[in-house]
């Protein structure tokens, strides 16, 4: 019997998929000079967990319409969904969500979805999140459920970041919070002085400041593909067993 | 009632009859999966069909290439909306797997090395419509891509098409495999938009 076929997270998500729900956009804010964290009032929501995402719809005009999915930043049980989107160039709706929406907009978001990524706060023992970019998003989720909660569950972060300016809630990550330790990895700019050279995460960089395979943490891994490739593999060389490692890709347009 | 989205332009509106609902296409492949890219060696893989008798009819990687190998080309489709037109695959049809087997199950879980599972009904395996693939793009499949063999069951979403496939299992009944476990849908028709429960 796997342990990928483990049904315990099946029952802690909420299962109403299938309405689109209209959304007004309650505020933005730049969080890199790509990227802006959203709030939306989208009543019938009715909350989420950490680590689910959403699918989000725009209409045009004329009545053309684009959907794409996205992690949810927030973790409540009401209408309030926050997301964050990083705009891909050649992109057709992050440009438009990360560069054009202002409060007052509305859009339409379905979910949540996604059963396998998640973290709830009954769920025992330490826990790693290792995030590449924009791959934050659902790591952010489960931070804020964990503070929320009152969980004492020992948290651990890396956070690979291309320089300073492009972390993702940097403010609230860097106000200290008993419990969770956050690691910060620059792959082309650091912070002046910063005792690390600018590269992509390496084996390294997990032995040093990641939970050690003995603990068993229940480890997510989210970023672009390559960055989930080389943390994987990584993990599983350093003794993780696989069916504790969760991944997930950003990729696409 | 539309919600217009104040702004948004969009600009996808070429008519593409290929492209099923609430997808977009992509020139990238890219790459959906739960955990970390198995290590499969080629001299230890083997891939099983195990009937309701129990039975189990095995190929390893030298006895699956023995069999006839046919070219695929086809469009695929990502439950996370992205899909990718003229893709090109060398494969063993099921249709070969499965001549001389005998069933009364309709139903199949496929089971991957890593413990991946999804469910599949019979049906669709059968008629030319699926393959145990190991080329794509004329290379060898890459291992975060499936290699070095993964089920290829293209008119469903690509998820059904398991990655690092080791053995097909015939059910009685149709039961929920990894994803349908975790808020997938349980058939997965793109056309249909199948995505979720």
């Amino acid at each position: 019997m796997s342990t990928l076929s483990e049904r315990e997270t099946r029952d802690a998500v909420p299962h109403r998929v299938g309405l689109w729900h209209a959304g007004v956009v309650v505020s933005t804010k730049t969080e890199s000079p790509t990227g802006r964290s959203i709030v939306l009032d989208v009543p019938g929501w009715g909350g989420n967990i950490a680590g689910q995402h959403a699918d989000l719809r725009l209409t045009a005009a004329d009545g053309y319409q684009a959907v794409r999915s996205y992690s949810i930043a927030s973790v409540s049980d009401g209408d309030r969904v926050e997301l964050a989107v990083d705009r891909l160039p050649t992109g057709e709706v992050s440009p438009y969500l990360v560069d054009e929406l202002r409060p007052g907009d509305q859009l339409e978001l379905r979910g949540p979805l996604g059963g396998w990524f998640v973290w709830t706060p009954s769920l025992p023992g330490a826990v790693q999140l290792i995030g590449g970019g924009s791959g934050i998003v659902p790591l952010m989720a489960m931070i804020r459920s964990r503070t929320a909660s009152g969980s004492d569950a020992p948290f651990r972060l890396l956070y690979s970041v291309r320089s300073p300016d492009d972390a993702f809630f940097r403010s609230e990550l860097d106000t200290p919070t008993p419990g969770l330790d956050v690691t910060w990895l620059y792959t082309r700019v650091t912070p002046e002085g910063w005792g690390r050279s600018p590269g992509r995460i390496t084996v390294d960089d997990l032995a040093e400041s990641a939970f050690p395979a003995s603990l068993s943490p229940a480890v997510f891994v989210c970023g672009p593909t390559g960055f989930v490739e080389t943390v994987a593999r990584a993990l599983v060389a350093l003794g993780h067993d696989p069916h504790k490692v969760k991944t997930e890709r950003f990729g696409g347009a | 009632m539309a919600v217009i989205s104040r702004g948004f332009t969009g600009r996808g509106r070429d008519h593409t009859p290929d492209l099923p609902p609430g997808q977009y296409l992509t020139a990238d492949f890219p790459v959906l999966s739960a955990g970390p890219t198995p290590d499969i060696d080629t001299a230890d893989w083997q891939f099983s069909i195990r009937t309701d008798d129990a039975t189990l009819h095995t190929w390893n990687w030298d006895e699956i290439h023995a069999l006839p190998i046919e070219d695929i080309d086809t469009d695929i489709h990502c439950v996370t909306r992205w899909s990718k037109f003229g893709t090109s695959w060398r494969g063993v049809s099921l249709d070969t797997l499965f001549a001389d087997i005998e069933t009364t199950d309709g139903f199949v879980m496929a089971h991957c090395y890593g413990g991946y599972t999804t469910n599949i009904p019979l049906a669709d395996l059968l008629g030319g419509k699926a393959w145990i693939a190991f080329e794509f793009d004329g290379e060898p499949l890459d291992p975060e891509h499936g290699g070095p063999a993964r089920l290829l069951v293209p008119h469903l979403y690509f998820w059904k098409s398991a990655k690092w496939i080791r053995s097909l299992e015939m059910m009685p009944a149709d039961q929920p495999g990894f994803w349908e476990q975790n808020g997938y849908n349980m058939y997965g028709d793109p056309w249909l938009e199948q995505r979720y429960w």
